[in-house]
């Protein structure tokens, strides 16, 4: 990306700028200024922190204390050693896996049952919408009732079938799949809508051109149209639910603090702790680093992605 | 396919929906009913649905005065809008300066503005928390406000629709002899309502919401966002009195969720134009 900012600055001739007429150097001066303030606060508030978090992921500093020292790789070092951050790197992994692919299928087929329906499309879409318009701290309180184990009403559900429910939150082996169900609630709403505008998108006549070529069973016109045709959106839709369980903060704060025994001790909330709670600020910028590498890394790959895939629109 | 006709396939896809849909409601369902019930309705008789003693009143009253909610929804309310018209006379000017007129910066820009679209607050944090601190700026709607006052999203967005604009339009305000400033609020910004309106959606929503960056920041009730408050509330009931509780939540999600209901038709098209992030 730096290269690409040398190049695209080396592009402008410096013979051209000799000739430029004065409409074109006040035009110049127009743009500049308009666009000045947003300069200066995207290096003040995204630029300048990011390379200070990369500085001082190379620095022993504590807040607290009035020096610090460059360690050089010193809390990378710890990092690949560290049982709790490897954990959390691997929890956080565990969700994202389980929570993007159920996300993403649920939210394809009910857009699609959505579409062949042609009644209560606004009232499902709504019912499914509602919790991205909702405040999830405040959710999240809510299924802590419903998963609470004795007198929750999942668990007193499963009762009366005869099924001892498990300790939803409370349990090692469980926690993070509880996390899992709030975290694609709170995710299929948002990706339902995107493929809902991603099917209106498709031109009816390519579903009459397919029968016509022999697609005669659903799942012949589901493979040969519908899915194809959806390829942008489901890698839009991908990228951006992968980011989004890689963040998963709001739920483990709330509910279960990275507990029982670091069972639910996600990234986000691993460097929370380092950083504003232990205010190992050095170390836990080590961590970010890393962080940033993995959202890096998922944007490169939709990148890559994006350039195979063969476009229909 | 008459909406009249019940075949079996229909019956199948209906029946889906609707049971998704209990399931996807079922929280919403059990909030608003546990938000009425007294301690001991809650112990013994979990499923329910309505209150066997009416205990909204006591409830709501035990929620209203723990936590200061008008403080609460006043700081949600303040900071949001702080952000939004911030960000808004801030990426405006800049979008249609990269989108209508050529300068050298345009390029920089767009390199910095892609960069910057991969870059969470979660991932500043750290060096804004020092900097915030050194300058004895913790506790303030400064420190809520200021990391979020340049959305290069917005900037994206706007830039975006800018593009699709015709130039004439501008061209013949300038004839007029609009200066740039003048073309932005008369020409620009009246036919730029749509993403206005996306971007404050997702704006909104994102800082309303937002739980991260509070809770760094603010360790003084008096500045606590609608999230963060609702933390204290739970640690000062030390988490089973669900009846508060609920009445609690009802009351901090309602606003988000009032406007939803309200401008549903706004809030699926801003969600499909801004999808583009999330």
């Amino acid at each position: 990306m730096a290269d690409m900012a040398a190049t695209s600055i080396g592009q402008v001739p410096a013979a051209a700028k000799a000739r430029r007429s004065a409409a074109e150097r006040q035009e110049a001066r127009a743009g500049l200024m308009l666009s000045l303030p947003a300069i200066f606060l995207v290096f003040l508030f995204i630029i300048l922190p990011v390379g200070a978090v990369i500085l001082l992921g190379f620095t022993n500093f504590e807040l607290g204390y009035p020096t610090f020292e460059f360690v050089g790789f010193e809390n990378y070092v710890e990092l690949s050693d560290d049982r709790t951050f490897l954990k959390s790197l691997w929890n956080t992994t565990v969700y994202a896996a389980i929570v993007t692919p159920i996300s993403i299928f649920m939210a394809l087929g009910l857009a699609m049952l959505m579409e062949a329906e042609g009644i209560g499309r606004s009232f499902f879409r709504t019912a499914y919408f509602l919790p991205v318009a909702s405040l999830l701290v405040a959710m999240a309180t809510v299924w802590q009732y419903l998963f609470h184990p004795t007198i929750g009403p999942i668990n007193t559900m499963l009762a009366m079938i005869g099924i001892a429910g498990p300790n939803w939150l409370g349990s090692g082996g469980m926690v993070l799949y509880s996390l899992s169900i709030i975290g694609v609630w709170q995710s299929v709403g948002f990706n339902l809508v995107l493929f809902l505008a991603g099917l209106t998108a498709i031109p009816r006549e390519l579903y009459s051109a397919a029968e016509v070529d022999g697609a005669k069973s659903g799942w012949d016109r589901f493979r040969l149209v519908t899915w194809p045709m959806l390829g942008p959106t489901t890698l839009f839709v991908t990228t951006i639910s992968v980011i989004n369980s890689v963040k998963v903060f709001e739920t483990v704060k709330t509910l279960t603090e990275g507990g029982p025994n670091k069972a639910s001790e996600v990234l986000l909330y691993t460097i929370y702790q380092e950083g504003f709670v232990y205010l190992r600020v050095g170390y836990a910028s080590a961590m970010t680093v890393v962080f940033l590498a993995i959202l890096v890394v998922l944007m490169f790959i939709q990148y890559r992605v994006q350039d195979k895939q063969v476009h229909y629109s | 396919m008459s909406p009249n006709v019940f075949t079996f396939g229909r019956v199948v896809r209906l029946s889906i929906l609707s049971l998704g849909a209990l399931v996807f409601l079922a929280p919403y369902i059990f909030m608003i009913s546990t938000a009425g019930k007294a301690q001991s309705d809650i112990f013994t008789s979990s499923l329910n649905l309505i209150p066997q003693h009416w205990f909204y009143a006591e409830n709501f009253a035990k929620a209203w005065s723990r936590v200061h909610m008008p403080t609460l929804l006043f700081n949600g309310v303040m900071v949001c809008l702080m952000i939004l018209v911030i960000q808004v006379v801030i990426a405006i000017p800049c979008a249609y300066a990269m989108a209508k007129l050529k300068f050298r910066a345009a390029k920089v820009m767009m390199v910095l503005v892609m960069l910057g679209l991969l870059v969470p607050i979660h991932a500043t944090a750290l060096p804004l928390y020092v900097a915030f601190d050194r300058v004895g700026a913790l506790n303030s709607y400064m420190a809520l406000v200021a990391p979020f006052s340049i959305s290069v999203f917005g900037i994206f967005l706007f830039l975006q629709f800018f593009r699709a604009m015709p130039d004439d339009l501008i061209h013949a305000a300038r004839l007029d002899g609009m200066s740039e400033i003048g073309v932005i609020a008369r020409v620009i910004v009246p036919n730029a309502w749509p993403a206005i309106t996306a971007f404050s959606i997702f704006s909104v929503v994102a800082h309303w919401n937002d739980l991260y960056w509070p809770l760094i920041v603010v360790s003084n009730q008096a500045y606590a966002t609608p999230p963060l408050g609702l933390l204290y509330f739970r640690a000062a009931e030390a988490g089973d009195d669900y009846g508060a509780l609920m009445a609690a939540t009802l009351i901090i999600t309602s606003p988000l969720v009032g406007a939803f209901l309200l401008a549903q038709k706004r809030f699926v098209e801003g969600i499909t134009m801004t999808g583009l992030k999330g």
